[in-house]
């Protein structure tokens, strides 16, 4: 087990530096400097952008730029973002801990709303509640997440007043009120990113269960006179889980760029926000490290995913 | 007008049969900025006005928490290191300068005890210096006292290029001296007239000396309070995340009392204009909004709302289309738009004229930028309703065409114009931002009519605007006819933003596009009124020649201008904030309240 896990994270290294290298390079040919404002500033004298392109290493080759900036990486120094000046690691640290909290409680939501009905549409194909859960399904994911997101707060924040729509960090109450006030402003980013990943996983369940259901296993067991319950818990949902897993894991980078959108919608201050902020502003450090920090997210999710595989099905072994 | 007609006015306001407002928004008409207008009625000898304060409150405190919103938030700050105006709007709230530049052009003094002038002795004849008297007793937020020595210190701080600071170009060329703990002496190198610049506005905040001195020149980065500042402001920071919030509570040691009424400030960033607007307008959820750039009918929408309304600063912010002087289809030495080579049609004035009166900056101003920009026919800032007798504006094809038919430019094949083999044909680029898109197809439309083929083209915001020296489609490289764009005022004085149309600002491949003469235009005429007015000390004299020269540029068509935009911000129906075109959006911070 540890010994797959070492090599699944050896495995890992390379992609990590592929992807480095390939963003690095990608946003060292594309136009536009983070310097640019104070180019039209006529009061701020060219040389200043000057000495702070020198100053910052950017007029050295792309190749220098990227061993200095990977060497300093290994090393565990981020940089500093080129336009606040703040180490690039305190600006990840600020806001990942939101983004985490957003996208694991949306996904969350999604697999409690997905699951049961996923699983319950299997059992009764073609029956009504299936219908209506398949439309509905194909509704979530097919609206775009910057479209759900503006008709709820349209819906709940303008017209009905219950929600607000500008999601603050600070929170000026204790206690409940503290907990409450948190809750209610996250209500709607969880529910869009939620909904939209509820949909595709709905689909997904539902076929996954339809496969196992018709199974002799299944057969065998009611035979054996076990309650439906047991069946459907233990013998179907655990095997028609698999192919779930490997989705959700897969979904992963749809859920952070979806995280993206709709953390700027509703000022979510999550690294998605950041990451739009920055790319805005051509701010390459913090657009490699947030990217990075995704990109890292995502192969430890893949890892998860492969480990969940041998707990659910003991047949299959790390070696 | 002349310098006659000039005193003549300025004589009108000294015995009061013109009001002091009237003659600032006559000059502004005439293309001058409103603190050009100021200086020139002080130094006339019309009694300085101090900007009566409309602040109510009667004690410091009590307001609850004031909420506003940035959709870009602050990133940084240091003042020294704030360029755009959401960093500099943020670190003003903590951090003051000498004197602010209020909404009619007149400066406010904050740290300073009074306005230096020819009267009271603070500014020289020889406009070799200017003596600051700074307040006493004010205190920088963690106690230690304001004094001389921290105005000093902003002075080295700022000009030594191994900071590289963004205000370097104001202290870089001036000396400063301590006359005692609290005065100072600004000595400058050559007569200068326009003497309001380092320690004024947006550019002119002070940091402390004992916080920042072991962080001076290389080390500016590593200062920890780039990031908790400490500033004299009337909100103490409590915190910072960069694009995302600063806050403040109230300063119960403010140097102006019963200010400021909010307990606490809270500055938000981060998601887009329209639901900031919404935020204000609709919800009050947010007592400010700022840049709002939505269309006007979105935003009349929203006031519908009642909780709250737009108010529009007019600055120096003008929409204007360039015609290019230099042939952009030629590469002369590795370069196109080559000063060597002359636009085959542009340089012809009776194109440029055809081209001015196809420009419908009514149509512009009413269906695109609605009240957020008013039609204009100065390069400088001009209201409408004060519009100059000598240059008008106006939408007319017929006379386009017959300019055009005097001119020997005859239809060709498709309708298009032509003559000796040279074709009407211009490529019209601007960023891509949906309403100079809606305003090229206006163009576009008119000039057809005429006979004139324009193919528009639109570049990404982020490399349009860049300095990226490989990149063609940049706005200083000018590689097309013709190209639209907003060019802002930086400071209050229109010396530095005169300074686009003389030819040695010309934008080439030697000095890396980095000129501010964009159009290639050059006139010798312009070129010496300009040099006079550097070190013209008489500011009636020299509103004169500003006037000249900005005649001189509509009178060539070097530029189109099309609308003068202003600076739009949501603001809650119960809040107070006074704003000035002329500064910071939270330049008088201390000033706003709440209405009960």
């Amino acid at each position: 087990m540890s010994q797959y896990l070492l090599r699944r994270i050896l495995i890992a290294l390379p992609s990590l530096l592929g992807i480095s290298l390939i963003l690095f390079t990608v946003l060292a040919l594309a136009p536009g400097d983070p310097f640019g404002e104070l180019a039209q500033n006529p009061a701020v004298p060219p040389e200043v952008a000057a000495a702070l392109r020198e100053k910052f290493g950017m007029d050295d080759p792309i190749w220098e730029r990227y061993v200095k900036w990977l060497s300093q990486m290994l090393q565990g120094n981020w940089g500093f973002s080129f336009v606040s000046r703040v180490d690039v690691d305190v600006l990840i640290m600020q806001r990942l801990p939101t983004t985490l909290l957003v996208i694991g409680s949306s996904q969350i939501l999604a697999l409690i709303v997905a699951l049961p009905v996923g699983v319950y549409a299997a059992i009764r194909p073609y029956s009504l509640f299936d219908q209506v859960a398949t439309t509905l399904a194909f509704i979530g994911f097919s609206l775009p997440t910057f479209f759900t997101g503006l008709l709820l707060i349209l819906v709940f924040s303008i017209s009905l007043d219950w929600l607000p729509f500008v999601y603050q960090t600070n929170i000026d109450a204790t206690g409940f009120a503290f907990y409450w006030e948190h809750v209610k402003q996250t209500i709607m980013p969880v529910t869009v990113l939620g909904l939209f990943q509820g949909g595709v996983l709905t689909r997904f369940v539902r076929s996954a269960v339809l496969d196992v259901v018709r199974l002799d296993y299944v057969t065998t067991a009611r035979a054996k006179g076990l309650r439906e319950r047991v069946v459907i818990v233990k013998h179907i949902v655990r095997n028609a889980l698999i192919p779930v897993v490997t989705l959700i894991a897969l979904q992963m980078p749809i859920v952070f760029g979806g995280a993206v959108i709709t953390e700027q919608i509703f000022r979510v201050p999550g690294i998605g926000s950041l990451l739009i902020d920055a790319i805005l502003a051509n701010d390459t450090p913090v657009i490699m490290a947030v990217t990075f920090v995704i990109a890292c997210l995502v192969i430890l999710f893949n890892l998860i995913a492969d480990l969940l595989y041998g707990w659910l099905d003991p047949r299959i072994s790390y070696r | 007008m002349n310098e006659r007609e000039l005193r003549g006015l300025i004589a009108d306001v000294k015995v009061g049969s013109l009001s002091r407002r009237a003659f600032v928004r006559r000059m502004v008409a005439l293309g001058l900025t409103a603190p050009l207008a100021a200086q020139m009625l002080t130094h006339s000898g019309v009694a300085m006005a101090q900007s009566k304060s409309m602040y109510k409150p009667t004690k410091a405190g009590g307001g609850g928490t004031l909420k506003l919103l940035w959709w870009q938030g602050p990133t940084l700050l240091n003042p020294h290191f704030a360029v755009g105006t959401k960093d500099q709007d943020g670190s003003r709230v903590f951090y003051e300068p000498l004197a602010a530049w209020d909404d009619e052009g007149f400066l406010m003094p904050v740290l300073a005890a009074e306005i230096p002038s020819l009267e009271n002795g603070g500014v020289s004849k020889d406009g070799l210096s200017v003596t600051w008297k700074l307040k006493q007793g004010v205190k920088w937020h963690d106690g230690a006292p304001f004094t001389a020595d921290d105005c000093i210190f902003n002075w080295k701080y700022a000009s030594d290029p191994a900071s590289a600071s963004y205000t370097i170009a104001s202290y870089k060329d001036v000396e400063v001296e301590k006359v005692d703990d609290h005065t100072i002496k600004v000595l400058f190198p050559n007569p200068t007239p326009f003497w309001a610049d380092a320690f004024v506005g947006a550019r002119g905040c002070l940091i402390p000396k004992h916080v920042f001195e072991p962080y001076m020149g290389d080390k500016s980065r590593d200062a920890p309070a780039n990031l908790v500042p400490v500033g004299t402001g009337p909100y103490l920071f409590e915190e910072f995340k960069p694009g995302d919030l600063v806050r403040g509570k109230i300063n119960p040691n403010y140097h102006e009392a019963n200010k400021p009424y909010f307990d606490a400030i809270e500055m938000k960033g981060g998601g887009d204009a329209v639901s900031a607007a919404r935020a204000v307008l609709q919800t009050g959820e947010y007592d400010f909004a700022w840049n709002m750039q939505v269309e006007d009918a979105i935003l009349k929408r929203l006031e519908e709302g009642g909780k709250g309304s737009i108010h529009i600063t007019l600055g120096g912010s003008i929409e204007h289309i360039q015609l290019n002087n230099t042939d952009p289809w030629t590469e002369v030495d590795g370069e196109r738009s080559s000063m060597k080579t002359k636009h085959p049609a542009l340089t012809d004035m009776a194109v440029r004229q055809a081209l001015n009166v196809l420009v419908d900056r009514q149509a512009v101003e009413d269906h695109i930028y609605g009240r957020t920009g008013k039609a204009t026919a100065n390069f400088l800032n001009n209201p409408l309703r004060f519009a100059s007798k000598k240059t008008k504006f106006e939408l007319n094809v017929d006379k386009a065409i017959k300019l055009l038919d005097d001119a020997g430019w005859k239809p060709g094949a498709g309708g298009v114009r032509e003559k000796d083999g040279v074709k009407l044909k211009f490529v019209y680029q601007t960023s891509i931002n949906q309403p100079r898109q809606k305003t090229q197809a206006i163009i576009k439309q008119a000039c057809q009519k005429a006979g004139i083929e324009i193919e528009v083209k639109a570049v990404t915001a982020s490399v349009y605007f860049s300095s990226d020296v490989g990149n063609p489609d940049t706005y200083t490289k000018f590689y097309t006819d013709i190209q639209m764009y907003t060019t802002t005022q930086p400071q209050p004085d229109p010396g530095v933003f005169m300074n686009q149309f003389t030819s040695d600002q010309v934008a080439t491949l030697e000095n890396k596009w980095q000129g501010r003469n964009i159009t290639r235009w050059q006139n010798a005429e312009y070129d010496e009124l300009f040099l006079a007015a550097g070190s013209e000390l008489d500011p009636v004299k020299r509103a004169a020649m500003f006037v000249k020269m900005n005649e001189l540029v509509i009178e060539n068509v070097v530029v189109i201008p099309v609308v003068w935009r202003g600076g739009v911000a949501a603001v809650s129906s119960k809040l107070q904030a006074p704003l000035s075109g002329w500064d910071n959006n939270t330049f008088n911070i201390k000033d706003w309240y709440r209405d009960a």
